[in-house]
């Protein structure tokens, strides 16, 4: 199962926190600032060129394991426990990358950090409950774009595009 | 000129809203970036929540409005800041109709609220009416909110209409209604135990997607109780066997894999199914021996897929062909330059050297390469590993360099649990007991002493007193003499853990003066140092007065005169008016002691009677007749404290072993007529009808030739290919140059005793690949006392292992056997004919392949994985041509120079510069070089 989706930057602002965990959902704001804050010191002192992988009991309970990727600012990270093979985690990172990219055309952390709510349809459309819910960014797309297409619709009084291709569509 | 431009720019944006956000948010959102310091930002976000808390009181907000606060607010939370003042209109927000703001309130209540929250109980009506909508997008909101919001109270008031969802015509609505009964099995397994048979029925949906997502459920399922499932093995092979024919729609392929995260799971399944048992282990023995013929290990998801068919052989009772399969595999993993495979390497060899022992010694070099690494990831699974393959040759080595490292370390989690593995290996296989003495002691409990458990405190002073265990009482009192001298010689470093100066204190007590070696006086001189330097530490002084004790006493009974040295006097009158009534009754007994005679001093304090057993009566079964006695005059009778807890309800939502739903006070289904329970009742049912499946005939048509084609055509495909070579080429080639670095010089091997002092561990290392020939001696010499061969050269090594090594043959034999054939139940989904490859008494690959072609013969009512699948048959000479094409073209692209060219005149780097700009003047990241996340495709 999966524990956590968090993405932050490379000062260690985040930018995105999921948490999946019964446990570390009841924990209160801080506390789970302390977790993403926690993460982020082992994060930045691994030197370049090692593994991807990180094994964090301390911080996120026995048998807890840590896939991260450092894309230009944005660390991406997934916690995970037992169950679930590092790998595949991995590129379930890349499924997720590879989707934003699409999503936004050449996704940056300014994508990241001004469509939240677009970034949480298409985590939740990958990541379900701590499971892995759909590998096919082209899927994701679909479902993502449909929903879009009937928010707007439902919106038409919307005064604001929403999305950063409409924004640039307008100039 | 650029100037004007930037600041045109940035009007136009403040004006229209940029990326569909209003002024306000967007100067948050920067100003925040341009915080210098964590203070600064909490200013600014302390007076956004003031605005935003004066803003949520205007009457009369508009919607739009309205989901601006809100995303406003949950960036705030984000950052660590409360926001609870504005939950409750995040909960407003979910009710209404608009899509865009439903959405936008569900989102904002699930980061805002956990599972207990109060708020809850006014969502759960909304969420029951939003599961029954016509349009699928909101239910499929209202399931996503499920996931996160609903406890084991409200599971029932929602659980009808998700079941209802299993059959929804939509396949995304069915995969998450899967997911949310997931869900639910994992928050509270008895709200949901009578469901469980609608996962199996969703095994065979029509859907491959909905297929692998109840993979998850019956993952769980399958950990909790295997026997159960033992009938879905030979359905599980069938469809990983279908999967990796590549038997589904193409678009479920993934870097040319077939469904691989479907494969993952399948294998983690089949690994469960396997364990332990003959019979299953053979079903799977075939489709495993593909795999690792199929598997691409030139792609990451392909190596994850290698990793998973190791992991299932290491659980399963494999066949020797097998086992060389995934010893092929490892081997392949730990010659890599990526850390990531080698990683998984070391991984796959610990869990492989249970079955088969002698594995480790072919790649020891690779092993100790890994040792050596700068990434800690990697040295701790090696040590992982080593700690796994300990045996009494090799333990004074391996407890050397784990002791060596934890000091280097400061992570305390990390070192107190190298340091209790340490222990256990000194404790199960020492040598001998001087050495365990001298690493435990020296190394372990002076580095992390106040980290290990104090268990091992107690069982080192045992060991100390207990000695060999046999009558050699010259052996055991010279281990204790070695134990007081490097006591006494460690006592003088400052700073020394609690616990081991209470082991210190200790022996000097019962041992310091036995030998006659030391005088009395100066033994409890040191003692009073040790309680002056540590003063205030009172279980230290407590320990070091009771030796005192102990030490006079001795002297005492043995006649000699006793004269309190003043400092010890002094000591001893700080503590008979200490706060601590302990440390004051053990300076009133020694004093008390000191008046004594010698005969008796020597009845209270008995030299050397620390082994003496001391009968204790658990039961306290001399207060019986008390307790009678009390019980006769009306006394209550004691409940022990399990029994108390047992009668108090607890309503702790993670407790398992609930087996009722807890009767809820609140009605969700106050506005409805009360529902007939029939639904629940209904899917109860055992017999599940099996779906006639149909999907692959109309799956198969939209991915043709054509659209193939088109897809690489497109300028989507071409950019996600450079996406992949950035995936594959840092992570898979940069480590040749990790590996040329010199080894820590904290990780040389200088301290080892049977290696020469300060040689060559400070040379710089060739690759692994390049070293064959010249090996570091060095590195042969602690491979050869770690894997107990030499390495000079494999057939030599092979040759000398030999002698003490049993037999390769015997010892890759599967280690148990299960010589009860599984007689598998009623099968329910009646897949194939599990009787006939569960009863297999002969060559069980035959036995499968016949079963396999009949079924792609015959088809028709046997096999229904076959049927399911069996349209796809026809198509499989095309798909190999388009795969084929694919990876063509794909290995084209792959090529460098190809790649450059096509990206330089890519239409997308103006853009990524514009958008640079733009993040430049927001200035949410002031000190980055190019924040695009994609910018080595720029060139």
């Amino acid at each position: 199962m999966i524990k956590a989706v968090m993405m932050m930057n490379t000062q260690g602002k985040p930018r995105l926190a999921k948490f999946y965990d019964f446990l570390v959902r009841c924990l209160p704001v801080e506390k789970q600032q302390e977790l993403i804050r926690g993460v982020f010191s082992v994060l930045s002192s691994r030197p370049e060129n090692v593994s991807n992988f990180l094994e964090i009991d301390s911080l996120f309970g026995p048998d807890s394991r840590l896939v991260y990727k450092h894309y230009a600012t944005l660390y991406f990270v997934l916690v995970f426990d037992g169950s679930e093979n590092e790998l595949a985690m991995l590129d379930l990172i890349q499924v997720l990358v590879e989707t934003l990219d699409k999503c936004f055309s050449n996704v940056c952390e300014l994508d990241i950090v001004f469509n939240y709510s677009k970034m949480h349809t298409v985590l939740d459309e990958i990541v379900f409950g701590g499971q892995v819910l759909e590998t096919r960014s082209d899927e994701v797309m679909k479902a993502v774009e449909e929903i879009s297409k009937s928010e707007a619709a439902s919106n038409s009084i919307s005064l604001v595009p929403k999305s950063v291709s409409g924004w640039r569509g307008g100039r | 000129m650029e100037q004007l431009k930037t600041i045109g720019r940035e009007l136009a944006m403040g004006s229209q809203g940029g990326f569909g956000q209003s002024k306000e948010f967007l100067d948050l959102v920067k100003s925040i970036g341009e915080a210098r310091s964590k203070a600064e930002e909490d200013r600014i976000v302390l007076s956004e929540i003031d605005i935003l808390k004066r803003k949520l009181l205007e009457p009369d907000i508009p919607k739009r409005k309205m989901k601006e606060y809100i995303i406003r607010l949950v960036y705030i939370e984000m950052l660590g800041h409360d926001a609870s003042f504005g939950y409750i209109h995040a909960v407003k927000m979910t009710h209404d109709d608009n899509l865009l703001l439903k959405r936008t309130g569900y989102l904002a209540v699930t980061l805002f609220l956990n599972e207990d929250h109060d708020l809850i109980i006014l969502i759960v009506n909304t969420i029951q009416k939003d599961l029954r909508s016509d349009n699928y997008l909101v239910v499929c909101a209202a399931l996503n909110a499920i996931c996160r919001l609903i406890n084991e109270e409200t599971i029932p008031a929602v659980l009808p209409q998700v079941v209802d969802l299993l059959n929804h015509q939509k396949e995304a609505v069915r995969k998450k209604a899967i997911m949310a009964l997931h869900r639910f099995h994992r928050k509270s397994p008895s709200s949901v135990s009578h469901l469980i048979s609608n996962f199996r029925k969703r095994l065979c949906d029509n859907d491959p997607g909905v297929m692998g997502a109840t993979l998850c459920p019956l993952f769980d399922l399958i950990t909790e109780d295997v026997s159960s499932y033992k009938d879905l093995v030979s359905s599980f092979v069938s469809i990983l066997k279908q999967v990796t024919e590549r038997r589904l729609p193409k678009s479920y392929d993934y870097h040319q894999m077939p469904a691989p995260f479907i494969q993952i799971k399948l294998l983690k399944i089949l690994a469960l199914l396997g364990c332990g048992d003959k019979s299953a282990s053979e079903i799977m023995s075939m489709v495993l021996g593909d795999l690792f013929r199929k598997c691409d290990s030139s792609t990451n998801i392909g190596n994850a897929i290698l990793y998973e068919c190791i992991r299932c052989i290491s659980c399963i009772i494999p066949s020797p062909k097998l086992l060389e399969a995934a010893a092929d595999a490892i081997s392949k993993f730990l010659k890599s330059d990526s850390h990531n495979l080698k990683y998984m390497g070391i991984d796959g060899l610990g869990r492989l050297i249970k079955i088969s022992p002698d594995i480790a010694e072919q790649h020891q070099l690779a092993v100790i390469d890994c040792l050596e690494d700068p990434d800690d990831t990697l040295k701790r699974k090696t040590f992982e590993l080593l700690y796994k393959m300990t045996k009494s040759s090799n333990v004074e080595v391996i407890v050397d360099r784990m002791t060596d490292y934890m000091i280097s370390i400061n992570d305390n989690h990390y070192k107190t649990e190298i340091a209790s593995r340490c222990v256990e290996l000194a404790e199960q296989f020492a040598p001998s007991n001087q050495w365990f003495i001298q690493v435990i002691m020296n190394k372990v409990f002076e580095h992390a002493g106040d980290l290990v458990n104090i268990k091992v405190a107690h069982n080192l002073m045992r060991l100390i007193a207990e000695g060999f265990g046999e009558d050699d009482d010259d052996a055991d009192s010279k281990l204790r003499l070695s134990a007081v001298e490097s006591h006494l010689q460690i006592m003088s470093e400052p700073k020394l853990p609690s616990l081991f100066l209470q082991v210190i204190s200790w022996v000097l007590g019962e041992y310091g003066t036995a030998d006659g070696k030391y005088s009395a006086s100066y033994i409890s001189g040191k003692l009073c140092d040790v309680a002056d330097a540590y003063s205030s530490d009172e279980t230290v002084k407590g320990y070091a007065v009771s030796a005192l004790m102990k030490i006079y006493a001795f002297e005492i009974a043995s006649g000699r005169k006793v004269d309190v040295l003043p400092e010890c006097q002094s000591l001893i009158e700080e503590l008979l008016a200490s706060h601590s009534t302990d440390l004051q009754q053990r300076a009133y007994e020694l004093q008390a002691l000191l008046a004594l005679d010698a005969r008796a001093v020597e009845s209270i304090l008995p030299l050397d009677a620390s082994c003496e057993d001391i009968e204790v009566d658990k039961d306290l079964s001399f207060l019986n007749g008390y307790i009678q006695q009390a019980i006769e005059s009306g006394a209550q009778p004691y409940i022990s404290e399990r029994e108390r807890s047992c009668m108090l309800e607890t309503t702790d939502y993670h407790s398992q072993d609930h087996h009722e739903v807890p009767s809820h006070a609140l009605r969700f289904e106050a506005y409805e007529r009360p529902k007939p329970s029939s639904l629940p009742t209904q899917a109860s049912t055992e017999l599940v009808p099996v779906p006639e499946p149909s999907y692959y005939s109309e799956a198969h048509q939209p991915i043709s030739t054509s659209s193939v084609s088109e897809r690489e055509s497109s300028e989507i495909k071409l950019r996600l290919d450079g996406v992949k070579q950035k995936w594959g080429r840092p992570s898979y080639q940069s480590s040749t140059s990790a590996s040329s670095t010199p080894p820590q010089a904290a990780n040389g091997t200088s301290s080892h005793p049977d290696v020469g002092v300060g040689s060559s561990s400070l040379k710089p290392r060739s690759s692994y690949e390049s070293k064959k020939p010249e090996i570091d001696p060095e590195k042969q010499r602690l491979a050869a006392s770690l894997f107990g061969g030499s390495s000079t050269s494999r057939s030599d090594r092979k040759s000398s292992s030999g002698g003490h090594k049993p037999a390769k043959g015997t010892a890759s034999k599967p280690p148990k056997e299960n010589p009860i054939p599984v007689q598998p139940p009623p099968d329910l989904l009646d897949f194939g004919e599990p009787t006939a490859t569960s009863v297999t008494a002969t060559d069980p690959f035959k036995e499968l392949e016949g079963l396999m072609d009949s079924s792609s013969q015959d088809g028709g009512s046997t096999d229904v994985m076959g049927v399911l699948y069996s349209d796809a048959a026809p198509v499989t000479t095309t798909t190999s041509v388009d795969s084929l094409l694919s990876e063509l073209s794909d290995s084209s692209k792959g090529n460098p120079g190809t790649y450059q060219s096509q990206t330089s005149k890519g239409p997308n780097s103006k853009e990524a510069l514009e958008k640079d700009a733009l993040v430049r003047q927001m200035g949410v990241n002031p000190t980055s070089q190019n924040p695009t996340l994609f910018k080595d495709l720029l060139g």
